[in-house]
């Protein structure tokens, strides 16, 4: 038992075999992502009733947290393959950390986006400085300099070590957006839906919020293995196996 | 069906929310497609060029 799974994890990190289980996942997370999607949306939308203070502007709710959410734990992932890459120097670690950054700042800038148009109705302004939304933006200027890093080497090994380590060091700013509400008086409400204990919110609301939250991880899954699929086939360009794909596709 | 189009008098928010949402994801899930068509294009190209030169002068290998 404990002699198969290694081997198995172990060839799962060569880049051919991981481009083939990701091509054979990556459908099916994205066929479940937009089925959860659709459940969350119809009954976020339709089924659950207005807020009693909000009235129907809570709605954006249902994308503003799940983004929110995803934009807090795809760093973390980054920041976890960011280690494995400094450490194992393992290719597959890179190349997860590297992709995973314009998925989080996608996220990342739906959710300031999101906020922007929920905070004008109901707290009068666009945009304040205070600590929840300040961290937010600094979350996706940490994305956006992962990002530029990257690019910005000839060599992309070099370029994801380089930023690999400043996901490392910007992974502080994730308990930061998380705990903002509690350290520090904000505009931002505090947390609704709590891991421990009961949330704060009635039922009929929370489960079109849960379901949004599985449907964005399948999301991240399907975008990231196409993103890891594009980004080993250049850079293994010169192996016959990134040969044989690109004399496949040519006859198709 | 009109009064759900207009979110309660909140229509002017809670769309865009939900534009800028699906329009951010689409994009963000279709990006790597196009560069994965442009690197095999590039690889095709380069191999084609390989064998081209290889077939000119056969001796000299690379």
């Amino acid at each position: 038992m404990a002699n198969w799974i290694p081997l198995w994890l172990h060839k799962l990190g060569s880049p051919p075999m991981f481009y083939r289980f990701a091509g054979t996942l990556r459908p099916w997370a994205m066929a479940f992502a937009v089925l959860l999607g659709a459940t969350a949306l119809y009954g976020g939308l339709v089924l659950a009733p207005a807020d009693y203070q909000q009235g129907d502007a809570y709605r954006i709710i249902f994308i503003h947290v799940p983004s929110a959410w995803m934009s807090l734990f795809i760093y973390a992932v980054m920041a976890v393959a960011s280690i494995i890459a400094l450490v194992w120097r393992l290719k597959l670690a890179e190349v997860v950390a590297m992709e995973s950054a314009p998925i989080g700042a996608a996220f990342t800038f739906i959710t300031l986006v999101t906020g922007s148009l929920w905070g004008k109705p109901m707290w009068g302004t666009w945009w304040t400085w205070d600590a929840r939304l300040t961290s937010e933006l600094v979350l996706l200027f940490l994305y956006l300099g992962v990002i530029g890093l990257y690019h910005s080497f000839e060599d992309r090994r070099q370029g994801a070590r380089a930023a690999a380590f400043l996901a490392i060091i910007g992974i502080i700013n994730v308990p930061i957006v998380h705990f903002s509400v509690n350290w520090w008086n904000t505009l931002h409400q505090g947390s609704t839906v709590r891991i421990l204990g009961p949330s704060k919110m009635s039922g009929d609301m929370l489960w079109p919020l849960l379901t949004m939250m599985g449907a964005t991880k399948l999301y991240y899954i399907a975008s990231l293995f196409g993103r890891v699929r594009t980004d080993l086939l250049a850079m293994e360009s010169g192996k016959d196996w990134v040969r044989q794909i690109a004399e496949q596709e040519a006859r198709k | 069906m009109s009064s759900f189009f207009a979110m309660g008098g909140y229509a002017a928010y809670v769309w865009p929310a939900y534009a800028v949402f699906f329009t951010v994801l689409i994009a963000d899930y279709l990006s790597p497609g196009l560069r994965r068509r442009r690197n095999l294009r590039e690889l095709r190209a380069r191999l084609a060029r390989q064998s081209a030169r290889q077939q000119r002068n056969p001796t000299t290998s690379p």
